[in-house]
């Protein structure tokens, strides 16, 4: 496989909980409104492609079946219909030890509630994946000693969950989630059970561990902000279906339905629209001069923007090379606010 | 939110009142007519009577010696006897392998203590030390040894299978299925109707005292293990699973461990049910202090009973709290560069104690064994004390007794045995129908149906009135102390740790003081029930009251509510639910205590098990046992159907 199949495929998937699911799938592909009875569609015909490296969030409120898709993705639901390709592989297709052995090399998953073992102390937990796979015991305690330092914790290994704090056991969930050095990291709600400075603190730690290892991460959330400050793409769930899967410039930018577009109208987009997301491309315009970078936020470069008189100004990518053009005016509105 | 929403609508909901009083109304008729009632209706007629203990007999007879079930039995029991004789050996010295013992008693206390101080601090340590002390000082080693010794054995057994059975019932939805009928009844069985199947297929002694023991007491460890593995965070398994556990790895090492609290409290309820059989299992010939406690009560020597009872009741809060302490304990990190003996200095201590004890036990042959004669008793002095109590209660003792009898008991007696039994039935319909429809009713009829078919309807009425009449008073008592205890915070929490407390007694222990104080007869039967069934009435009414939700509360307070007014509008309503859970469990202790308290003199079912014991009758000890349990599991259905839909309606 190249460089550029997905790393993760989702065709058609459904997943439907209740007594009959088929009879309601049938019900529910005739009629995409029905509501059957007794039933709860909670992925509800998505196709998705996560590209390797890639980090997806998947943003939705409680009960948009966001947790549930990544269940599906990690087989820990099975789902109703459509299928789930990791790797090219049909994981819907694999056997029970084939998925065990799946979740022992590729997969770490970190969780909301942390899901930590209460009887093991923080080194045994982070050691729990290894020891499953049958790893000699000296050496998945080096491993794990090496996460925990990874994580910051580094002196607290004898430590048990309940002498921890929240924040310091979701680095030990962490921590174990990355032990047998997955290829795919998932992440569901990871910050949502802390409290916001932590939260904050937290999600520092988690871009500088996304910036080190380089990983396939799928990331659940139902906070707009985090989704926004961490995403390279967001997919916007409601009711089982994908509203609009895009990168967060564009998301705000261009809501694709009302929904999303609900969600993106507090927001303060000059905090979340770069230069790259809002240049257009430089047919027929000639731009001269300094050219802005374009990874930053409008709001970082606000008071070069006011400063700068140029009605339209190149932006450049991380190699200096011109991209495209920036309309002025355009970029003060967003800054400003269009309607003073 | 509105609580009308959390009520399941019925259409035939309206109909529940008007069918009821249509029965109660039926029950009147049958009672006012009774004089003009053809026989039939009075009593099941002779050919209704079913022969169910023939029948029983017959299977019995069948498993025993065609099937040769016997043989299994046998073996399982000598193999049980050679564990037996192991313990027995170490603990009191019986001649059997490995001939070691019997250890040292200090040895023994010593140990006990160090127990106590790793699972819970130096009061615990001392607390289970001491205990050992007063056994040994007090002469009675031997009797508290041969009933530790089947307990030893039989706990681990219990749980071992308990846990096992947890596990499938759990796993299995169908075994679930299967066992939890067979739960309910086995949980209200009477302790004597466990006996007689195990005299049958084992005979008497010490080996048949441990298998009723773990027999009777793996139900709850079933049920604990049941219940913990289902409250394993969902989230805890997912990780584990994404840690690529296998099915039993994810058993062995993620649901079982997380579940640990669960499974201990199992096993503390494993360890109060062994001792509480142990204790009875004196009458199928188990040796122990249960067997020294009802020669002495059978002989009115009442100083002796008291002190057999404090190494009971001592013992009891010793393995109580040893094993509650242990399911509540929490791992606690140690600083990893302590040495050793600074991270464990528990076992350090008690190894040093214990080398000790062995030495010490050498050289003063005191700290081995107490031989009875040089034993302390306080039997004589206590023996004048309670002579002279009795003495001074006797006027009021001896009035209680006739008044009770002449103008409560026996009217109320015969009260019952006059009622057609068409009416009783009729009515207890009209009850279940106003609880839960025709099914409730259903159920009901068919449990008291059951006992009118067996024959033993007369016995069980008087099993009836005994029960209610012992209720009725311990909720005159148990309610208003509970509510009472419930308006603060330390007299309420004070008397829930009395109530543990009386709970973890072995229900053979309430005898002594009402044997004491009213001779061997009904009243005794009555007061020893009353005080058995009002612990859980005052219990259950305390944690309803303190278990109102402060916001209410506070929010009466606002409106402007006087005390009173609080009570009655307020707390009583909703803690109704809970205190019925009380009152469930009150009738509960009352069936299994006035089974117990036959042997006392009564002339209810108690005392035909008791003869079926003495006869070893299987087919009429299960019949009557299933009667005593049929009317618990009737009781059980509408306490627990009332008070979940009132707690539905509540919003609870």
């Amino acid at each position: 496989m190249t460089r550029s199949d997905p790393v993760i495929s989702c065709r058609n998937v459904w997943k439907i909980f209740g007594p009959r699911p088929m009879d309601a799938l049938a019900q529910l592909r005739a009629d995409p409104q029905a509501r059957p009875d007794r039933h709860v569609t909670a992925v509800h015909d998505v196709t998705l492609d996560i590209m390797p490296g890639e980090m997806l969030v998947v943003m939705g409120l409680s009960g948009s079946g966001k947790s549930t898709l990544v269940r599906c993705l990690s087989r820990l639901n099975e789902i109703t219909a459509g299928e789930i390709l990791i790797e090219g592989r049909d994981i819907g297709k694999m056997s029970e030890s084939e998925l065990i052995d799946l979740r022992r090399r590729k997969m770490g998953m970190v969780f909301q509630s942390f899901g930590l073992l209460p009887n093991r102390n923080a080194l045994e937990n982070v050691a729990f994946p290894l020891e499953m796979r049958g790893q000699s015991r000296a050496s998945r305690i080096a491993r794990a000693r090496e996460m925990l330092a990874l994580v910051g914790l580094k002196g607290r290994e004898s430590y048990f969950p309940r002498e921890l704090s929240g924040g310091q056991q979701q680095r030990v969930g962490i921590a174990r989630s990355l032990a047998v050095e997955p290829d795919i990291w998932f992440l569901d709600e990871p910050f949502s059970a802390l409290d916001p400075l932590i939260r904050r603190e937290m999600q520092d730690e988690f871009l500088r561990l996304k910036a080190i290892l380089k990983k396939t991460i799928i990331f659940i959330t139902h906070d707009f902000d985090e989704a926004l400050r961490l995403a390279d793409r967001i997919a916007i769930m409601k009711d089982g279906r994908v509203e609009q899967c895009d990168t967060p410039d564009r998301i705000v930018l261009e809501p694709a339905t009302e929904y999303v577009a609900r969600f993106t109208a507090e927001i303060d987009r000059a905090r979340v629209i770069h230069a790259s997301g809002l240049a257009e491309p430089l047919t027929g315009r000639s731009a001269e001069g300094p050219a802005l970078p374009g990874g930053q936020t409008l709001r970082e470069m606000a008071r070069h923007l006011v400063a700068d008189r140029r009605d339209w100004i190149p932006v450049a990518d991380a190699q200096g090379r011109t991209t495209g053009v920036l309309e002025r005016a355009r970029a003060l509105d967003i800054l400003l606010g269009e309607h003073v | 939110m509105s609580m009308a929403g959390n009520i399941p609508l019925r259409p035939h909901q309206d109909l529940r009142p008007r069918v009821a009083l249509i029965l109660i109304g039926a029950a009147l008729v049958l009672i006012l007519g009774r004089n003009l009632l053809p026989p039939g209706l009075m009593r099941a007629p002779d050919w209704l009577v079913l022969p169910f203990a023939d029948w029983i007999n017959v299977i019995f007879a069948f498993l025993r010696d065609d099937l040769g079930l016997i043989h299994v039995t046998r073996a399982f029991a000598a193999m049980l006897e050679w564990l037996l004789d192991v313990t027995a050996n170490l603990l009191y010295g019986k001649n059997r392998w490995p001939r070691l013992g019997p250890l040292p008693w200090s040895a023994v206390a010593v140990s006990m203590a160090a127990l106590g101080w790793w699972l819970g601090g130096w009061r615990l340590a001392a607390l289970s030390g001491g205990t050992f002390v007063w056994i040994a000082v007090m002469g009675q080693w031997q009797w508290a040894m041969e009933t530790l010794s089947v307990i030893a054995i039989a706990a681990p057994f219990s749980v071992l299978l308990g846990l096992v059975m947890g596990i499938m019932a759990w796993r299995w939805t169908w075994a679930a299925k299967l066992m939890n009928p067979v739960l309910n009844v086995a949980q209200s069985l009477p302790h004597f109707a466990y006996m007689i199947p195990v005299v049958v297929f084992i005979g008497v002694g010490p080996k048949a005292g441990a298998i009723v023991t773990i027999i009777f007491s793996v139900p709850p460890m079933i049920r604990m293990t049941e219940l913990g593995l289902r409250k394993v965070p969902e989230e805890v398994v997912e990780s584990g699973k994404m840690g690529g556990a296998t099915a039993w790895q994810l058993l062995r090492k993620v649901r079982i461990p997380t579940a640990r609290t669960e499974i201990l409290i199992g096993v503390n309820q494993v360890i109060m049910q062994c001792l509480a059989m142990v204790v009875l299992a004196s009458f199928i010939g188990m040796p122990g202090l249960g067997q020294k406690l009802l020669q002495l009560l059978q002989a009115l020597k009442i100083g002796l009973s008291v002190e057999i009872g404090i190494t009971i009741v001592l013992i009891a809060v010793v393995l109580d709290r040893l094993s509650k302490a242990w399911a509540m304990r929490q791992p606690v990190h140690h600083d990893e560069t302590l040495p050793w003996a600074r991270r464990h200095p528990v076992l350090v201590v008690w190894a040093l104690a214990l080398v000790a004890a062995f030495a010490l036990a050498q050289i003063f042959p005191l700290l081995h064994q107490v031989p009875r004669a040089q034993a302390l008793s306080v039997a004589g002095p206590l023996d004048v004390l309670v002579d002279g109590f009795i003495r001074l209660v006797d006027p009021v003792t001896t009035w209680l007794r006739w008044f009770l009898i002449t103008w409560v008991l026996i009217p109320l007696r015969d009260g019952m045995l006059w009622l057609p039994f068409t009416a009783v039935l009729t009515g207890i319909a009209a009850a279940g129908w106003s609880v839960g429809g025709w099914r409730s009713a259903a159920v009901v009829v068919a449990f008291f149906g059951l006992i009118a078919l067996s024959g033993w309807w007369d016995r069980a009425m008087i099993t009836v009135y005994m029960v209610g009449f012992s209720v009725f008073i311990a909720a005159l008592i148990g309610l208003p102390l509970g509510i009472w205890a419930a308006r603060s915070e330390t007299r309420a929490g004070r008397m829930l740790l009395l109530c543990d407390s009386l709970q973890t007694f072995p229900s053979f222990i309430y005898l002594i003081p009402v044997v004491m104080l009213f001779g061997v007869n009904d009243v005794a039967v009555v007061a020893a029930v009353v005080t058995f069934a009002a612990v859980p009435l005052i219990r259950y009414t305390i944690e309803g009251l303190r278990g109102v939700p402060a916001e209410l509360v506070e929010a009466a307070h606002m409106s402007g509510t006087t005390r009173r007014q609080m009570l009655w509008h307020v707390r009583l309503p909703m803690a109704l639910p809970v205190m019925m859970v009380g009152l469930n469990q009150s009738v509960m202790f009352s069936l299994f205590m006035v089974i117990i308290a036959a042997f006392i003199g009564t002339q209810d079912l108690g005392q035909e098990l008791q003869r079926a014991l003495s006869a070893t009758d299987v087919g009429k000890g299960l019949v009557l046992g299933l009667a005593v349990a049929f009317m618990g599991l009737a009781v059980d259905h509408l306490i627990r159907r009332w008070s979940e839909s009132r707690s539905a309606a509540l919003g609870l």
